[in-house]
């Protein structure tokens, strides 16, 4: 077996390794990205909202 | 700090502070996360199942931390209506309702290999599951009662009581027989694991802290916004024509 498929069996635990990583960096990653769209959603709206012009 | 209570000045500080939290946060991850599958040996017992720790110990550590947070904003808005402590206690719960479930799916992980079962009703993972129940109904509660004044009294004392369970949630481990082995970490004696893998535990671990204040940066720039907005709305409705 090479060094990387040594890697990627984790001695027998492959199985059980690898997901709870992908979970981990996929769950964090998508939280991120969720709550960086809001918070630009919301202040664009807040600042939108507050333009003089838009009471005329 | 009772000047950034003003969400103007919050807002520039905030601003200026997300980008290095979040580049700090993300370069940590990925250099403990290298750490921890290519530097760290493979445990004498566990072998590289032992590797999940690295992903599940900072994970529960947060869980627990982002609720004493969550409850000490909540007293601090209790005592002395801080305007931000409502708001960071919001801005916390989903960030924590998510390493917590972190810590439960990973910890799943590592227990069908190591002790044979997926699941044990056991009193460390009992008062943990109950810890992801305290963060969910903290956030449908904020989102069940629409005036925001009376949504933060109930979430307040909701994140006050829920706090009882963090010192179980810790002891746990020593009050009842459990499989869930004891700490390593923090002990009166001191650390029992070696350097070699204590090292690659504290970058993940200061990583996610890291990450939590960024995204806490994020999450709280969106309240104060959709707060702002809300107020520019009521005022608008009740202007006269």
């Amino acid at each position: 077996m090479s060094d990387w498929q040594t890697f990627f069996a984790m001695g027998g635990y492959a199985a059980y390794v690898w997901p709870a990583y992908a979970i981990s960096v996929f769950a964090l990653l998508a939280l991120g990205l969720a709550s960086w769209r809001q918070m630009k959603r919301s202040e664009r709206l807040a600042r939108m909202s507050e333009t003089p012009d838009r009471q005329s | 700090m009772l000047a950034y209570a003003n969400p103007r000045r919050f807002l520039r500080l905030a601003r200026a502070l997300t980008p290095w939290f979040l580049g700090a946060g993300v370069a940590l991850t990925v250099v403990g996360l290298f750490l921890a599958l290519f530097v760290a040996p493979p445990d004498y017992q566990q072998g590289d199942a032992a590797r999940i720790m690295y992903v599940h110990v900072p994970a529960a550590w947060m869980a627990l931390f982002v609720y004493a947070c969550m409850a000490i904003s909540s007293a601090v808005a209790f005592i002395w209506k801080h305007p931000l402590a409502d708001i960071a206690a919001k801005a916390s719960a989903p960030i924590g309702c998510v390493f917590t479930a972190l810590a439960l799916i990973t910890g799943m992980l590592w227990g069908q290999p190591m002790w044979g079962a997926w699941w044990v009703w056991d009193a460390r993972l009992t008062s943990v599951l109950i810890l992801f129940f305290l963060y969910l109904g903290y956030i449908v509660l904020w989102g069940a009662i629409e005036e925001p004044t009376r949504a933060a009294r109930a979430a307040r004392i909701l994140a006050l009581v829920g706090a009882i369970n963090i010192p179980i949630i810790h002891f746990s481990v020593e009050w009842w027989n459990t499989l869930h082995q004891g700490a390593t970490v923090f002990r009166t004696d001191g650390p029992a694991i070696s350097a070699s893998m204590l090292a690659p535990l504290l970058v993940m671990a200061v990583a996610y802290n890291v990450l939590y204040v960024a995204l806490l940066l994020i999450r709280m720039r969106m309240e104060v916004s959709q707060r702002r907005l809300r107020t520019i709305r009521l005022g608008l409705e009740t202007a006269p024509a």
